[in-house]
């Protein structure tokens, strides 16, 4: 296992779809590689900031032409 | 649309309700204002989805509108295999490409193989520190995301999205875009280490000294 092959399953690694054996040699790998290990901190760490990003209100205006356009489509209201 | 296997990660638990099922039940048999309860539940979360992927607020605002008027239009065809806001969002995903290629028509091929050519091993390998989230603001940090992902090109952008954001299995992901599992892989893996290289700007220990 070199830092290449890391790379290349880095993914598999992150979403911890790998075989038992592979699992183990990444993590013998991280062992004693510094770097290895950062990047595979930092992209975990990417991943979990994006996931645990709550998405901002809708703009009021935005809201509120959603709002009328269901009223118009789904209820046959005017506005 | 074929029913789909449910996707490895569960969503947060303020995303999908318990009530769910009996929300879009309710739906199926015409009630409105069940719908309705279901469409504020999701709001800004498929608005934020149609922005990341649209980069125009009109766009975005225009893909959402007809992602839930086609999905109440269409209920009758949910099978209920699948959660019915991985359902959603494969309709905005569809809405917001649209509007995507519609004015980038050059630009936007999802479906291509991609060799960018670029080399995996990532550079600027630095430890980040204490956590960026404790380190920003709740707006900044939410500034940096969003600037951050849209530097990338929109056929990596879409595959985060859904992977990571929104948290769709692979085999979803792929469906919903209408790639390979493969090809999906591939762009995630440099979708992420695309972010992080960019995110290091900001996040990484020297910038915090």
């Amino acid at each position: 296992m070199n830092c290449r092959n890391i790379v290349r399953e880095l993914s598999n690694y992150l979403d911890e779809a790998l075989d038992s054996t592979l699992k183990a040699s990444i993590e013998k790998h991280l062992e004693h590689c510094e770097d290895c290990k950062v990047v595979v901190d930092t992209t975990k760490q990417t991943i979990q900031i994006y996931c645990n990003s709550e998405p901002a209100p809708l703009p009021e205006d935005t809201r509120q032409r959603l709002r009328d356009a269901l009223k118009k489509r789904l209820r046959g209201v005017r506005v | 649309m074929n029913p789909v296997e449910p996707p490895a990660h569960a969503l947060p638990s303020t995303v999908v309700k318990d009530d769910e099922p009996v929300l879009v039940a309710a739906a199926k048999a015409g009630d409105i204002s069940a719908f309705e309860t279901l469409v504020g539940r999701y709001e800004r979360k498929i608005f934020r989805l149609a922005q990341n992927i649209t980069q125009n607020r009109e766009d975005a605002e225009d893909a959402m509108q007809e992602s839930f008027l086609k999905a109440f239009e269409h209920l009758g065809e949910f099978q209920g295999n699948s959660r019915f806001y991985t359902w959603l969002v494969r309709i905005a995903v569809n809405q917001a490409l649209m509007k995507l290629r519609k004015r980038r028509p050059n630009q936007v091929s999802l479906d291509d193989e991609i060799d960018t050519g670029e080399e995996l091993i990532p550079r600027d390998v630095e430890d980040w520190g204490p956590s960026p989230e404790d380190r920003y603001e709740q707006s900044e940090l939410s500034n940096i995301l969003t600037s951050t992902i849209s530097e990338l090109d929109p056929s990596f952008r879409v595959v985060f999205q859904l992977r990571d954001i929104e948290e769709l299995s692979t085999e979803e992901t792929a469906e919903a875009l209408g790639l390979s599992v493969p090809a999906v892989k591939s762009r995630l893996l440099r979708a992420r280490l695309k972010l992080r290289q960019k995110l290091n700007r900001y996040f990484k220990r020297s910038e915090n000294s």
